[in-house]
């Protein structure tokens, strides 16, 4: 019994972690960047939402579609201002670059909202939590686990069948080339900023369901989280996100459960390094052979 | 001698007379009474963050390793520094604090070292991203198990436990968990930190300019190409990153022993990307930039405290702003060409003296 | 005669011209050291928003004390709070509200010890702040005090007797409260059924309580801030689980969070010396002027600080601090005046001793109907 509730805890914590790592994989995997801001666009997203449902009385749905709104224009402003620019610089300065502007949206945040925290409002998707016998799960959970799978399936549908999602799998493969086939590389990539910061609205709305605390850094420890947890996976495939975050939820709580609560996060890096060793570039990671 | 044996001597000099110079003007400034206290107090600091990112860049901009653990390998030097100086004191009575803070950075470097050793043999396998989230990972976990950490000395001898703490009666804590080390003794000093950077310099110049490190320069350029010529990769990454390990140790506890007490928390990943931002923006593999940079991104946050809330705000804009304008190549190309004329006057004056 | 006697009016006179002269206000410069940007901001704004109120009302009462409030920024950090103490002593402050968190506070207070600085902090509360040190003082309880404190209530009200402890074990705040309940409660005869900790980073608490679910816990025991605090009941909710939740002097400001559900904290009992909704003249003049000024509620630590200011004029009244004074002669004067005053602040009646701990009573407080109720 304890552990089905320990699975069911796993289960929603990692549902968390991989709609947060379906933003981070896409962006890698198309712009090649280790987006360090995706965690505090998520942090944005759910502020958004809580003035639509705190101050501006939205109906959820519409505080929802809101905060994606913002999400995506602000995802987009970024692109073209601070990543764009660095295009053909080396990823390092990216990363920086990326680096500063998540300390610059804290900052705003921080200016904007305040340093207390807020409460994220009850909505439809924290209700009333199921119960099935003695063991309960929360309405958020369920959710979340629904919203991680209608975006992956939609990604994947997407990238598979439309133009702009074929375009998309071919600047990943090689940029180069896909410029001299007439795709405009930078549209492609503006777009994929767009979708990867929509989705990191829901996430922040998501995130704020589960965990109803919001700061200006609430955005930064399930980044780091589910950063891990896409490299977990294989980073740059959208099922490994998927995969990889459910993993380290229940792996994290099952340590947490069974070992030691101080040794929870030592446990799932651990865990992390091991697969790493085992499987260099992740669950399902594609190796990369290298041609001389 | 040759063209770049010749620019790689410049260099060098140029490097060791801007710190030694620094040195001996910020002396000058605290004999005279003619230095803020904010300033004075940011000495040491300085000195440790400089020897941070001149390590680091062994590690990323020569080596060409991604690595955000770096916090971690400091981590463990603050510790150990702590810990030895506590133990020398109480159990041993050593009462002279230039003995005392030798002993604690040698262990500091030692222990960060064995650690970079442990870590490295694994994850040096691993390339690009994948190492540097290996390395994160380990950096916390190192912040997870310091925190659960607990060093007392009773009766001259050290007793350590871990998760729970229990102790021998009459014992003299130096690590207190989550409570860090405590009531450290702070015994650093300005002239110990100018030596620190000196030797680091010393090591890491000596290292890049020797066979060694052209084998590591030739890894970071081609991997494949480096391996078929019979260049032992792994063992020249592992020389780099355990060096670079040994020389954050140091800092490490030179940075623990300068305040009175020291936390997991001062460590954390923030704290490694902190340095990655030094090293960055003072150039990959250009060891004269990491000190530059270094100290000048130590100092900005304090000169900004004018803004006061605004100041992170304004140092996040001043990062982002510095990678653009350093990064992009039209921004370069029109900069550059506003710096040549400059430029050229200097090497037009430098040629003229030497052929005076 | 005549001359005499005029003469002798003369002389009082100008004797009184002086000391109208010395009548007028002393300047204290007071440097507030807090983190006020970082993720520790929301402790170090409180702070300095309470110390700001209580100087306002200081200046436009023009009493014999002006204040001229410096404020350092030292972002939760032990390395930057020693710059901040720096910047302060060349922005010219004589003694140092501050700093409101207990690691910097240690590394701050021990450079201040060897440089002869007063400080006076309003919230940083573990017991090495004022160890070895007679050059700070706290305001708020020590962190042990109420660990105790805690367990004690607990077993003479009968609350209960299988107790689960939840706590921060990356935090020494939280730390240092566990570690003397846990002694005092085995001393009581409790027992403690689950111990389970979390870090700064941790939202997720289902583990945590389901431990103590699952071990039959009475009385969940929560040595913590509001913010980690109020996922801890929310879980709790989610689960079913509804035990005597008791909390200490951090937990007071859960009932202010925007948007939290306060049904959630319904039953909550808490040790603390303030509460924002209590009706006495001056909570209630402080709320007011602190909602109006920064259009939130004020936590705890806010109100540590007012109190601090008002602690800080009553000190300087009796130790004599003029302004201009340096920081090494204020220190001194300052310890000695700090153990001879009483002040009666929004946090309770306050004295000290030469530890520089304070003595003052905590009050229990019930959240029924999502208000404090007091015993």
């Amino acid at each position: 019994m304890i552990f089905l509730d320990n699975l069911i805890n796993g289960l929603s914590l990692g549902s968390i972690y991989a709609i947060i790592a379906l933003g981070y994989t896409m962006v890698y995997g198309i712009a090649k960047m280790l987006n360090f801001a995706h965690g505090d666009v998520i942090m944005i997203g759910a502020y958004i939402a809580f003035c639509g449902l705190q101050y501006w009385g939205l109906p959820p749905v519409i505080a929802i579609l809101a905060a994606m709104a913002v999400c995506t224009l602000l995802g987009v402003t970024i692109e073209g201002l601070a990543y764009r620019p660095l295009r053909q610089a080396t990823s390092l300065a990216v990363l920086i670059t990326a680096i500063g502007m998540s300390y610059l949206l804290q900052n705003i945040a921080l200016m904007i909202w305040g340093a207390n925290p807020k409460s994220f409002p009850r909505t439809f998707i924290n209700g009333a939590s199921i119960r099935i016998g003695q063991l309960s799960i929360s309405s958020a959970t369920i959710w979340t686990i629904l919203a991680n799978i209608v975006i992956m399936v939609a990604l994947t549908l997407f990238t598979a069948k439309t133009k702009m999602g074929k375009a998309m799998r071919c600047v990943s493969e090689d940029r180069g080339a896909a410029e001299l086939m007439g795709i405009n590389v930078n549209r492609t990539i503006s777009m994929t900023f767009a979708i990867g910061s929509a989705l990191a609205a829901i996430a922040g709305v998501l995130l704020c369901s589960s965990y109803p605390i919001l700061q200006p850094t609430t955005g930064s420890m399930p980044g780091i989280k589910a950063f891990t947890a896409a490299v977990f996976g294989g980073i740059g495939s959208i099922p490994g996100a998927m995969i990889g975050g459910v993993l380290l939820g229940v792996i994290e709580i099952f340590g947490k459960a069974y070992i030691s609560t101080e040794l929870g996060d030592a446990i799932v890096f651990a865990v992390l390094i091991v697969v790493l060793l085992v499987k260099p570039t992740g669950l399902l990671g594609k190796p990369v052979r290298e041609k001389v | 001698m040759t063209k770049a044996k010749r620019n790689r001597l410049i260099y060098n000099i140029v490097t060791f007379a801007l710190v030694i110079g620094a040195f001996l003007l910020l002396q000058s400034m605290i004999a005279n009474k003619s230095i803020t206290r904010s300033l004075k107090g940011q000495l040491v600091p300085i000195c440790c963050w400089v020897v941070m990112a001149v390590s680091l860049n062994l590690v990323i901009g020569i080596s060409g390793e991604l690595s955000l653990g770096h916090a971690g390998f400091m981590s463990v030097g603050a510790y150990t520094g702590a810990v030895i100086s506590g133990w020398l004191l109480n159990a041993h009575g050593v009462d002279n604090t230039t003995l005392r803070l030798v002993l604690a950075i040698v262990a500091g470097g030692m222990a960060a070292g064995v650690m970079g050793a442990l870590i490295g043999i694994p994850v040096l396998r691993l390339r690009g991203d994948y190492l540097a989230i290996v390395t994160l990972a380990f950096g916390e976990i190192i912040r997870n198990l310091v925190n659960v950490l607990y060093v007392g000395v009773a009766d001259g001898r050290l007793t350590f436990s871990f998760l729970n703490k229990s102790m021998p009666e009459g014992v003299t804590m130096l690590v207190d968990g989550a409570k860090g080390a405590v009531k450290i003794k702070p015994i650093s000093t300005f002239t110990a930190g100018f030596v620190l950077i000196l030797i680091t310099l010393i090591v890491v110049l000596n290292l890049v300019n020797s066979r060694a490190g052209r084998a590591i320069k030739a890894t970071r350029d081609n991997r494949i190409a480096a391996e078929s010529m019979g260049v032992p990769v792994t063992k020249y990454k592992m020389m780099a990153f355990v060096t670079a390990a040994a020389l954050a140790g140091m800092a490490g506890a030179l940075y623990g022993l300068n305040s009175s007490t020291v936390v997991p928390t001062q460590f954390t990943f923030n704290q490694s990307i902190n340095v990655l931002v030094f090293v960055v923006l003072g150039g990959l593999g250009n060891v004269l930039g990491s000190v530059i940079s270094a100290t000048l991104l130590t100092v900005l946050p304090e000169m900004l405290r004018a803004f006061s809330d605004y100041r992170m705000l304004v140092y996040a804009v001043v990062l982002i702003l510095v990678m653009i304008f350093t990064n992009n190549p039209l921004i370069r190309s029109v900069l550059s060409s506003a710096v040549a004329p400059i430029k050229r006057a200097l090497r037009g004056k430098k040629q003229g003296g030497e052929t005076a | 005669m005549k001359k005499v006697f005029a003469l002798l009016m003369a002389a009082c006179m100008l004797l009184s011209g002086v000391s109208a002269l010395a009548d007028e206000a002393v300047t204290l410069k007071i440097a507030h050291i807090g983190p006020t940007t970082g993720a520790a901001a929301l402790y170090g704004l409180a702070t300095l928003h309470g110390a700001e109120i209580a100087a306002q009302e200081i200046n436009e009462a023009n009493g014999a004390f002006k204040i001229e409030l410096i404020n350092e920024d030292d972002e939760h950090n032990v390395e930057k709070v020693i710059n901040a103490y720096n910047a302060a002593l060349d922005a010219g402050a004589q003694m140092i509200l501050g700093t409101t968190t207990s690691k910097p506070c240690e590394a701050a207070g021990a450079q201040g010890y060897t440089d002869r600085v007063f400080f006076l902090t309003p919230s940083a509360s573990s017991t090495a702040v004022i160890e070895d040190k007679d050059n700070v003082f706290q305001i708020c309880f020590t962190d042990p005090n109420q660990g105790s404190a805690s367990a004690q209530y607990i077993a003479e009200h009968g609350l209960g007797t299988k107790i689960a402890v939840i706590y921060n074990n990356a935090d020494v705040y939280s730390t240092g409260i566990r570690d003397t309940f846990v002694a005092e409660a085995a001393e009581k005869g409790l027992e403690i059924v689950s111990e389970t900790t979390f870090t700064d980073e941790t939202t997720d608490f289902s583990v945590q309580v389901a431990d103590a679910q699952n071990n039959g816990a009475e009385i969940v025991f929560l040595p913590m801030y509001y913010t980690p605090a109020s996922l801890i009941l929310k879980v709790a909710a989610d689960k079913d689980f509804h035990p005597i939740f008791f909390g200490v002097d951090g937990m007071d400001g859960i009932l202010g969070v925007e948007g939290f559900d306060t049904s959630l904290a319904e039953g909550v009992m808490l040790l603390t010396p303030f509460v924002a909704t209590a009706t006495d003249e001056k909570t209630v003049n402080f709320v007011t002027k602190y909602q109006k000024a920064y259009g939130e509620i004020p936590i705890q630590f806010a109100a540590d600080a007012y109190d601090g200011i008002y602690i800080l004029v009553a000190a300087a009244e009796k130790a004599g601090i003029t302004s201009g004074m340096e920081p090494e002669e204020v220190c001194d004067l300052m310890i000695a005046a700090m153990q001879e005053i009483s002040v009666d602040g929004l946090t309770g009646s306050m004295t000290w001793d030469e530890s520089g701990a304070v003595t003052k009573t905590p009050m229990a407080a019930t959240i029924v109907n999502g208000e404090y109720v007091f015993e």
